[in-house]
C-alpha cells in the first residue's frame, strides 16, 4: 500500500520513522558487523579487544583456514541441494495444483495432514527414516539425503503453491476443461507461466532451508559426501584444542555465503513472489 | 460389419482418456500421499510404540505400557523444558510478529531506499540458526559481548547477564530468535499491504480517518491470512528450535534453557533413553494437535466457503 | 601347469598387500588442530599397509553428534568399520550382537601383556575383545599458573584444605581463583574430582561404578556437594556456558590461578608455547594423590560382510596400538599411551607423572574409571548424574543434603 495520498514531506513524523528503521537497520547488522571484524582478528587481538574494536593488524588468515577447511564440500552441498531444490519444487508445485483445482474427497485432509507433518520435529524421524533408506538400499549416499530433503521439504512446496493457485480463478481452468484441454496442458499452458512469482519463493526458501541444513546431511550422509554445514560443525564444534574464533567465523561466513547471496539478489523476487499471493493462505 | 467396428474403439479410447483424466490429478497426488503417510504418519506411529516399550539404547519391544509418560511427568527436566517452549514460543511469535508488522507499515511510507533496507531486515533468514546462535553467544556474553563493549565505553556500571542466568537465559533465545525471524514477517506483511486495494484507503481518508486509525481498523484486519501464514512458520521455527539453543545455550546453565526438542533429542540419542524420548516426542506432537487443529480446521474450512 | 602354480603362488606373494587392500571407514571426533593430526597419523599408517581409509568425522559436544550418526548407521544396516565408543557403551552395542571378534588380533599382538587389565576389561564384551583403546586420559589434575600463585602468595595445594586456602589467597590477590565453564561436563567433571577426594577411591567405586544407594547418600556425599557449593564462591560470576578452553585460557592469561580438568588441557597450554613445569604446574587433584580417574578413548569394530574390509579393519586394530601411533597421537592430544611398554622420554614431565601415577594406581583401588566421561556408568546413569548435579550447582538456594538424595533417585529412576 503505497500511499499515493501523501506526498512525502520532511515532518517531524516522517524524521522519527526514518529513525526508527535506521535503528533497526543497526540492529539487524551487528552481528554480522561483529562476525566480520572477528575473522579479519589475530586470535590474541579477539582475547583483548571488545567486539566492536577495529582489528589491530588486519589478517586474513582466518579466512584462509576456514577456506582450507571447508572448501571441499562446498560441492558435497551444491550435489544434494540442486536435486533437492528443484524436486521438491516440481512436486510442490503439482500438488498445490492437484489441491486448489482438482479437489477431490479427501483432498482436504490430505492438505491438513501435510500442515501438521510440518510441525513434526525432525529428530523424531532419523532412526525410521534410516531404517527405510537402509531397505532401500539407499543408506548413505547422496541420493538418500536428497529423497530425506524431499520429502520434508514437501509440506512447505505445497503450501506455497496451493496458496497461490487458490487465488488464480476457478473459471480459467474452467474454461480450459470445456475446450477439451487436459491435466498437464491447463497446468504447462495456462498455470505455469503464471508461477514465476511463486516459483521463486519457493526456489529461494528451499535453497535456504536445505542449505542450511545440519541434522539431516550429518546423519544421512557419510565421511566424503558431507555437507559444508558439517564441515562448519567440525570446525567449530570441537571440543577439545584451541579455539580459533577468526577462523570459525570466517568459516561461518564462508558457509552462509551462498544463502546470504540469494537473498542479496533475488530478495526483489522473493518479496515480489510473496506480493502475488504466496501468503494469501 | 466395419461400421460398427469403427466407432467401438473410438468410444472405448474416449472413455478410457475420460477414466485418466478423471483420475489423473489422484495419480498426480499417488506419491505425496505415500509420502506423507510413510515418512509423517507411519514414522508417528513408530514412534509412539517406542514410547509404550522399555527402549534405551536401540529399539526394543518390551512392552511396559504408561511407564515412560509416568517418568517423564516425575522428570524435572522435562518439566523445564516444556514451560521454557510456552515462554520462549509465546514471546518469539508475539514480538516478531509486532516488529514485523511495525517495520513493514514503517517501510511502507515511500521510504528511500527500501529495497536495501529491506534486504538489511530480511538477511539474518538467510543464516543458519548455527551460526545466528553462535553469532549472539558471543554478542550476549557477559565479558566478552555487548557487556564488555558498553563498559570500555564508558558505562561502568553497566551489566547484562542474561544467558548466565538461569531464570533469564530463555529472553537471550528469544533475542536471538527473534532477530533472524522478525525481518522475514516483515517481509510478508509488506507483500501484504502491497496487496491492498488502494480505493478503501482512499474513501477512508475522504472520510476523515486518520493514518493510525486506517492501519488499524481497516487494512491491518484485511492481513488476516498474513498473520495465518507468518503464524504457521513462526510456530513451526518455535516448536524446532533445536539448533538454536544446541549453538547458543546447549540447554544451560543447568538445563535452565532447555527445549523440548533437544529434551527430546538427548535423551534419545545421547543418554541412551529412547523410550523416554519417545514419549516426549509424543507429548509435543499431542501439544502442537490441541493448538494447531482446531485452528486449521476453522482456517481451511473458510477457504472452502468462499 | 607346474610353472602356472609357481606363477600364481609368486603373485600372491609378491602382492599380498593389493590382493587383500580393503576399506575401513571409522567414525570419530578428532577434528581439532592437534587431534587431526593424530588421525592423520592413523590414516597414513593404514593406508600404508595399503588399504583405503574413509574418514568420518562428526564433531561436536564429545561426540553426541556422532552416536546419534553411529544409531542410524546401525539401524539402517550399514555400520562403519570403527566407531569411537567408549567404557560402558561398549558392553552396550556388544549386547546388540553388532561388534566384531578382534581375539585373533589381540592374540597376535599379545594384547593381554601390552595392556593394563583394568583396560582390557572394558575392551572385551563376553571375554572377547571387540574394541582396541587408543590412549588414557586422567581426569583428576589440577592446572595452576605459578606465577599468579606466587604474585598471591599462595602454594599448590596437596589437600582440600590447602586447596580452600589457596582460593582464598587468590581471591584477597583480585584473582578469579578458579577458571571454571558451567557446563553439564564440567560440572560432573568438579564434582567427580571432590567425589574421588573426599570418598577416596573404594567408596568412589561403590557410588558411581557399583551406584551402592547407601553410600550415594552418606554423609561424605553431601559433603563433596557441599564442597561444589563452596566452590562457587570462587569462580567468576560468568562461568555459565564457557568452554573448558576458554577457562584454560583465563589461566594462562593470568586472570585466574587454577583450573580443575582433564589432561586434554594440556594442549591449550601447549598450543600457548608453555613449557611444563616451569609455565605451568600440573598436580592431581588435592587428596587424590595416590587415585587416578582414567577416561580411555577407544575405537569398537563392527560386524562387516566383506572379507577385504574385515581384514582392514584388523589392520587398523593393529596399528593403533603401534609405538609410533601412540606416541604422535598422545602428544597431541595430552594423553598417555595405553601401551604400558612405551618409552616416555619423548614426553613432557605432566605426561611422564602421569604414566608413573598410572602404573602406580593400577595395582589397588586408585585407578577408577570417570563417571563425568562415561567410563564408570551407562550414558543414563552419567545423564543422569548430570542433570542433578548441573542444577545444584546452578542453584544459589540448593541443598547439599537435599542433593545427595535427589542424586540417588535419579539413578534409582533410570535403572
Amino acid at each position: 500500500m503505497s500511499n499515493a495520498a501523501l506526498q512525502p514531506r520532511l515532518s517531524a513524523g516522517r524524521i522519527a520513522i526514518y529513525a526508527t528503521l535506521l535503528l533497526a537497520c543497526a540492529v539487524y547488522l551487528i552481528p554480522l558487523i561483529v562476525m566480520l571484524l572477528t575473522s579479519f582478528k589475530t586470535p590474541d587481538d579477539i582475547r583483548t579487544g571488545n567486539l566492536l574494536t577495529l582489528p589491530e593488524s588486519f589478517t586474513v588468515i582466518g579466512w584462509v583456514k576456514a577456506w582450507a577447511a571447508v572448501n571441499g564440500y562446498f560441492w558435497n552441498s551444491v550435489k544434494i541441494v540442486v536435486p533437492a531444490v528443484l524436486i521438491s519444487t516440481l512436486l510442490g508445485a503439482l500438488n498445490g495444483y492437484v489441491l486448489s483445482m482438482w479437489r477431490f474427497r479427501g483432498s482436504q485432509l490430505f492438505f491438513g495432514l501435510l500442515l501438521f507433518g510440518c510441525f513434526l520435529p525432525f529428530q523424531v524421524i532419523l532412526l525410521p527414516a534410516s531404517f527405510t533408506l537402509g531397505k532401500l538400499g539407499l543408506a548413505n549416499t547422496t541420493t538418500g539425503l536428497v529423497l530425506v530433503h524431499v520429502v520434508y521439504g514437501l509440506a512447505f512446496t505445497t503450501l506455497f503453491f496451493r496458496n497461490f493457485y487458490v487465488s488464480v480463478p476457478e473459471a480459467l481452468v474452467r474454461a480450459a476443461r470445456l475446450d477439451g484441454a487436459g491435466f498437464f496442458t491447463i497446468f504447462g499452458r495456462i498455470l505455469l507461466p503464471m508461477s514465476v512469482p511463486i516459483i521463486m519463493v519457493c526456489l529461494i526458501w528451499q535453497f535456504t532451508q536445505i542449505w542450511n541444513d545440519f541434522l539431516f546431511g550429518v546423519v544421512f550422509a557419510s565421511g566424503d559426501t558431507q555437507p559444508v554445514t558439517v564441515a562448519l560443525n567440525n570446525l567449530v564444534n570441537t571440543s577439545t584444542g584451541a579455539k580459533q574464533y577468526n577462523v570459525d567465523m570466517a568459516a561461518a561466513m564462508i558457509a552462509g555465503l551462498p544463502t546470504l547471496v540469494v537473498y542479496v539478489l533475488a530478495g526483489k523476487y522473493f518479496l515480489r513472489g510473496l506480493t502475488s499471493g504466496a501468503v494469501k493462505g | 460389419m466395419s461400421s460398427v467396428a469403427v466407432p467401438t474403439p473410438k468410444a472405448v479410447h474416449r472413455s478410457s482418456m475420460d477414466w485418466l483424466q478423471a483420475w489423473l490429478p489422484k495419480l498426480v497426488l499417488a506419491p505425496s500421499v505415500v509420502i506423507v503417510l510413510v515418512g509423517f504418519y507411519a514414522y508417528i506411529l513408530w514412534t509412539l510404540l517406542l514410547s509404550f516399550t522399555n527402549s534405551r539404547f536401540m529399539p526394543s519391544y518390551k512392552w511396559v505400557g504408561l511407564d515412560q509418560y509416568l517418568r517423564l511427568m516425575e522428570n524435572d527436566r522435562w518439566w523445564v523444558a516444556s514451560q521454557n517452549l510456552l515462554v520462549f514460543g509465546g514471546l518469539f511469535i508475539a514480538i516478531s510478529l509486532l516488529i514485523g508488522v511495525v517495520l513493514a507499515v514503517l517501510l511502507d511510507q515511500r521510504i528511500r531506499q527500501e529495497g536495501a533496507i529491506r534486504t538489511i531486515y530480511l538477511y539474518p533468514m538467510a543464516l543458519s540458526m548455527i551460526v545466528t546462535g553462535t553469532a549472539w553467544q558471543w554478542l550476549l556474553n557477559p565479558g566478552l559481548g555487548l557487556d564488555k563493549l558498553l563498559r570500555d565505553w564508558g558505562w561502568e556500571g553497566f551489566r547484562f547477564d542474561w544467558l548466565v542466568d538461569p531464570d533469564r537465559v530463555v529472553y537471550c533465545l528469544v533475542i536471538a530468535a527473534v532477530w533472524q525471524a522478525s525481518g522475514f514477517v516483515m517481509a510478508l506483511f509488506l507483500a501484504g499491504l502491497r496487496g491492498v486495494d488502494q480505493s478503501i484507503i482512499r474513501a477512508a481518508q475522504v472520510d476523515g480517518a486518520s493514518l493510525p486509525t486506517i492501519y488499524l481498523r481497516i487494512v491491518l484486519p484485511s492481513l488476516r491470512p498474513v498473520f495465518f501464514s507468518a503464524l504457521m512458520i513462526l510456530a513451526h521455527i518455535a516448536i524446532k528450535s533445536f539448533d538454536l539453543v544446541a549453538a547458543m545455550t546447549a540447554g544451560g546453565p543447568g538445563y535452565a534453557s532447555d527445549l523440548p526438542a533437544m529434551f527430546m533429542y538427548t535423551h534419545t540419542f545421547t543418554r541412551g533413553q529412547m523410550g523416554l524420548g519417545a514419549a516426549s516426542a509424543m507429548l509435543m506432537l499431542a501439544a502442537i494437535l490441541a493448538i494447531l487443529v482446531p485452528y486449521l480446521y476453522s482456517e481451511l474450512r473458510t477457504k472452502r466457503h468462499e | 601347469m607346474k610353472a602356472i602354480h609357481r606363477l600364481a603362488l609368486a603373485v600372491s606373494l609378491a602382492l599380498p598387500l593389493s590382493a587383500l587392500a580393503g576399506e575401513v571407514e571409522v567414525l570419530h571426533w578428532w577434528t581439532s588442530g592437534g587431534e587431526k593430526r593424530a588421525a592423520d597419523t592413523l590414516r597414513r599408517l593404514v593406508e600404508e599397509k595399503g588399504h583405503t581409509w574413509k574418514d568420518f568425522a562428526v564433531a561436536g559436544g564429545g561426540g553426541e553428534a556422532a552416536m546419534t550418526v553411529l544409531k542410524t548407521r546401525a539401524v539402517s544396516g550399514n555400520p562403519p568399520s570403527a566407531a569411537q565408543i567408549k567404557g560402558p557403551d561398549i558392553q552396550e552395542w556388544g549386547e546388540l550382537g553388532l561388534l566384531a571378534n578382534l581375539d585373533n588380533v589381540a592374540e597376535q599382538g599379545k594384547w593381554e601383556e601390552l595392556l593394563p587389565k583394568q583396560v582390557a576389561k572394558v575392551m572385551q564384551y563376553d571375554d572377547s575383545y571387540v574394541a582396541v583403546p587408543v590412549n588414557v586420559h586422567r581426569v583428576n589434575w589440577l592446572w595452576i599458573n605459578p606465577e599468579v600463585f606466587e604474585k598471591a602468595g599462595a602454594k599448590p595445594p596437596k589437600t582440600l584444605d590447602e586447596f580452600w586456602a589457596a582460593a582464598d589467597k587468590l581471591k584477597a590477590a583480585g584473582f578469579i581463583p578458579v577458571a571454571h565453564g558451567g557446563q553439564p561436563w564440567q560440572d560432573g567433571t568438579v564434582f567427580e574430582d571432590f567425589v574421588l577426594s573426599i570418598l577416596g577411591p573404594e567408596d568412589y567405586h561403590k557410588a558411581f561404578v557399583e551406584l551402592d544407594e547407601e553410600v550415594l547418600t552418606s554423609d561424605k556425599m553431601v559433603q563433596a556437594f557441599a564442597a561444589l557449593k563452596k566452590l562457587r564462591e570462587y569462580i567468576d560470576p560468568d562461568a555459565a556456558g564457557r568452554d573448558w578452553n576458554r577457562a584454560t585460557g583465563m589461566v594462562i592469561d593470568g586472570k585466574a590461578g587454577m583450573q580443575i580438568m582433564g589432561d586434554w588441557a594440556k594442549s591449550e597450554w601447549t598450543a600457548a608455547n608453555k613449557v611444563a613445569g616451569k609455565d605451568y604446574l600440573c598436580v592431581p587433584f588435592p587428596g587424590t594423590q595416590g587415585s587416578f580417574a582414567y577416561n580411555i578413548d577407544s575405537l569398537a569394530m563392527f560386524k562387516l560382510n566383506d572379507e577385504e574390509n574385515r581384514k582392514a579393519q584388523e589392520d587398523l586394530a593393529r596399528t593403533v596400538l603401534e609405538p609410533e601411533f601412540q606416541q604422535v597421537f598422545n602428544q597431541n592430544k595430552g594423553s598417555i599411551p595405553v601401551r604400558l611398554d612405551q618409552d616416555m622420554s619423548e614426553f613432557d614431565s605432566c605426561a611422564q607423572q602421569s604414566m608413573a601415577d598410572f602404573k602406580e594406581a593400577a595395582k589397588g583401588e586408585g585407578l577408577q574409571p570417570s563417571l563425568a566421561h562415561g567410563m564408570a556408568a551407562s550414558s543414563y546413569v552419567q545423564g543422569a548424574v548430570f542433570d542433578v548435579v548441573t542444577n545444584f550447582f546452578n542453584d544459589p538456594e540448593a541443598d547439599p543434603k537435599q542433593a545427595a538424595k535427589q542424586l540417588a533417585a535419579a539413578i534409582q529412576a533410570v535403572q
